[in-house]
């Protein structure tokens, strides 16, 4: 695994999330939440999971990103930064920061480097998809349908 | 400098832990939503690395459930957003601090 | 002598490749990869320029007229006039719109549309990069062009532009499903995402004479032309250019956009629609296939530059004779007519695989996709019936 790679999308990354969490305007939030989600593609092609990458890209971006850019729209006021900042959170953000670095830092099994590996095909996630995984697939598919209507009906004009 | 687990779980705490800030700081709804989302992308990015950090032999276990767990998180926005929207067009605000109807 | 003519550009990377040949792997990968994208913008800019004077002479001669024919011999330098004009323009910016946003815009545009362009076959042995997800890949970066509207839209602050960004990103989702569905069945039958064995796939001839393109089976052909429809209303063309339409929302997201951004994003939409007609002719047309086992010998690459040309063509003429569809008809037709259809295709190209692939299994597949395009017609016949006309003349 590529090392200087690494620090760099870690870089990108990390600093990507932390202007959506603090940036006063909202728009400008919801755009580095997309870089970030971008950064986070790059980290998964980085560990050998393409596949997982490519859906992220697909769905973080092109959906939700999309999505909460749309209700960005449908929401505002013309007032558009957000007022208030709760300076609590960021007490327990940092507490809660310090307790999982010290867990990690603490198991002592957790310090190996990345063995070798065969490439995950797609072809192998998908049989593995239509044998092992089949039953929550289509789970999945329920529930997607689930939030598709429940969503449409939360949104939906009630008609006079 | 060799790449360890730790240092890629060290990412994904500050990733997540970055997304609890903007969770828990923030008082405009679509904020948090946000916030939600980075620390299941979070999640994610340690199934992930688990998945490649471990022994022989490989199964793409951590493959698939970071799958499954993108797509929930694509209709668990779509959801939220949905409510974000009908709370707002009742209460004309989308300040969290203002929904507080049912408090006692 | 032909197979030479065929691998010419092969063998001009790898002698371009001689000096770092022995040098580490990271850059023989890094220099490989910069000859590849420069020599994808070369071709494609060029193919953007020539595109856009030919569409115009094209437009001209639909409408009984010459296209621009003072620059140049047959006014084929008119790129270059336009260039010109479109450099030395002002650069306008609202004094009220977000500048960051504003100006990231175009260029996330473009950048997401020449990225797709790096995953389809150009030729034998000629893809820029391969990827083992690479339909994957050409969705997931086209989705990242509804956001890109968006900021367009938002960023310059103008309710036109908003209502523009709004239509063109609805238009856009809509017209995403069917056009993902629609390869499914090609993935489905292939057995996989990789492009370059999509066109493997589609090599041979059956009886010698006709080749086993997909756009040749039942499924095939109408996935091809639901493809083909939603690449055109990805596109923003004619007949569904809503976004754009100039008589409506002057220019729609690209209101405030003056000079060098305004030609990006021309260029945007314009390669935009060759990585869609490109990857229309992998899919559907067999790639660099020849249809002819006599004329194998013409190099592959023309062979896939001829079927991209002659899609384009279509796409002009089509752009040239029908008028523009109005906003919910657009989105009727997607949600109502094609998803179904695309759902369809997936299922007539199992009936036809389980049939065994000869005849049987294409007489079964078109008669499924027959039944279902039947029961739609009759079930969406939107037409209201009107009363008989009367007229009222003044006493």
């Amino acid at each position: 695994m590529n090392s200087p790679a690494f620090v760099f999308i870690a870089i990108l990354t990390l600093a990507a999330a932390l202007a959506a969490a603090t940036l006063r305007k909202l728009l400008h939030a919801a755009l580095s939440f997309a870089v970030a989600s971008v950064g986070l593609a790059a980290f998964f092609f980085l560990l050998g999971g393409e596949f997982v990458g490519l859906v992220q890209i697909f769905v973080y971006i092109g959906a939700v990103a999309v999505l909460i850019v749309f209700t960005i729209l449908l929401t505002r006021r013309d007032v558009e930064k957000d007022r208030g900042f709760n300076w609590s959170g960021v007490a327990i953000a940092i507490a809660v920061f310090g307790g999982l670095i010290w867990a990690i830092v603490k198991t002592q099994s957790l310090s190996v480097s990345a063995p070798e590996m065969p490439a995950l095909t797609i072809k192998h996630i998908g049989e593995v998809l239509m044998t092992g995984y089949v039953w929550p697939l289509l789970c999945l598919g329920l529930l997607l349908t689930a939030a598709l209507i429940g969503a449409l009906i939360l949104v939906m004009e009630d008609k006079r | 400098m060799t790449i360890t687990l730790q240092i890629v779980l060290a990412v994904a705490a500050a990733l997540f832990c970055i997304g609890l800030l903007a969770a828990l700081s923030r008082r405009h709804a679509i904020f948090i939503l946000i916030g939600i989302e980075m620390m299941l992308a979070a999640a994610n990015l340690n199934f992930i690395a688990f998945w490649r950090f471990r022994p022989e032999p490989h199964q793409p276990t951590g493959v698939m459930v970071a799958i499954f767990s993108i797509a929930i998180a694509a209709a668990e926005a779509a959801v939220g957003l949905a409510l974000v929207i009908a709370v707002y067009r009742h209460y004309r605000t989308t300040n969290v601090d203002q929904f507080d109807q049912l408090k006692g | 002598m032909s197979e030479s003519i065929d691998q010419i550009f092969v063998r001009l990377k790898q002698w371009l490749l001689l000096p770092v040949a022995n040098g580490p792997d990271w850059l023989v990968q890094i220099a490989s990869s910069l000859i590849n994208i420069f020599t994808l913008l070369a071709v494609f800019l060029t193919l953007f320029a020539l595109m856009s004077v030919l569409e115009r002479k094209i437009l001209g001669r639909i409408q009984n007229r010459y296209g621009p024919n003072r620059v140049g011999p047959f006014g084929l330098l008119q790129p270059v006039a336009d260039g010109i004009k479109m450099l030395i323009k002002e650069d306008i910016v609202p004094v009220r719109a977000d500048k960051i946003v504003h100006f990231l815009a175009p260029v996330l545009i473009a950048a997401t549309a020449i990225l797709t362009l790096g995953i389809i076959p150009y030729g034998r042995g000629m893809t820029p990069f391969t990827i083992d997800g690479g339909i994957l890949f050409f969705f997931a970066v086209g989705s990242t062009t509804e956001l890109a509207v968006f900021m367009a839209g938002w960023g310059s602050n103008n309710k036109f532009s908003m209502l523009g960004a709004m239509r063109a990103i609805a238009q856009m989702i809509s017209y995403e499903l069917p056009l993902i569905i629609t390869v499914l069945p090609v993935v489905m039958i292939v057995g996989s995402l990789n492009p370059d064995t999509m066109v493997a796939a589609q090599s041979g001839y059956v009886f010698g004479v006709v080749p086993r393109w997909f756009v040749f089976t039942p499924w095939g052909a109408a996935a091809f032309i639901l493809f083909f429809v939603s690449g055109l209303v990805e596109s923003n063309r004619t007949p569904f250019d809503v976004p754009e339409g100039e008589s409506e929302i002057v220019a729609g997201h690209m209101t405030e956009y003056s000079g060098f951004k305004y030609a990006t994003f021309f260029m945007a939409e314009y390669i935009g629609m060759f990585a869609i007609t490109g990857l229309g002719a992998t899919l559907f047309l067999g790639g660099w296939h020849a249809p002819v086992r006599a004329l194998e010998f013409i190099p592959s690459y023309i062979w896939f530059f001829a079927k991209l040309g002659a899609l384009l063509f279509v796409y002009i003429w089509l752009r040239g004779t029908l008028p523009r569809t109005r906003v919910d008809q657009i989105m009727n037709f997607a949600w109502k007519f094609m998803l179904p259809m695309a759902f369809t295709c997936i299922v007539a190209a199992a009936v036809w695989h389980y049939a065994g692939r000869g005849l049987r299994g294409w007489l079964w597949s078109f008669v499924v996709i027959a039944i279902v395009y039947t029961a739609l017609s009759i079930f969406l016949d939107t037409r209201r019936r009107f009363a008989p006309r009367t007229y009222r003349f003044a006493e």
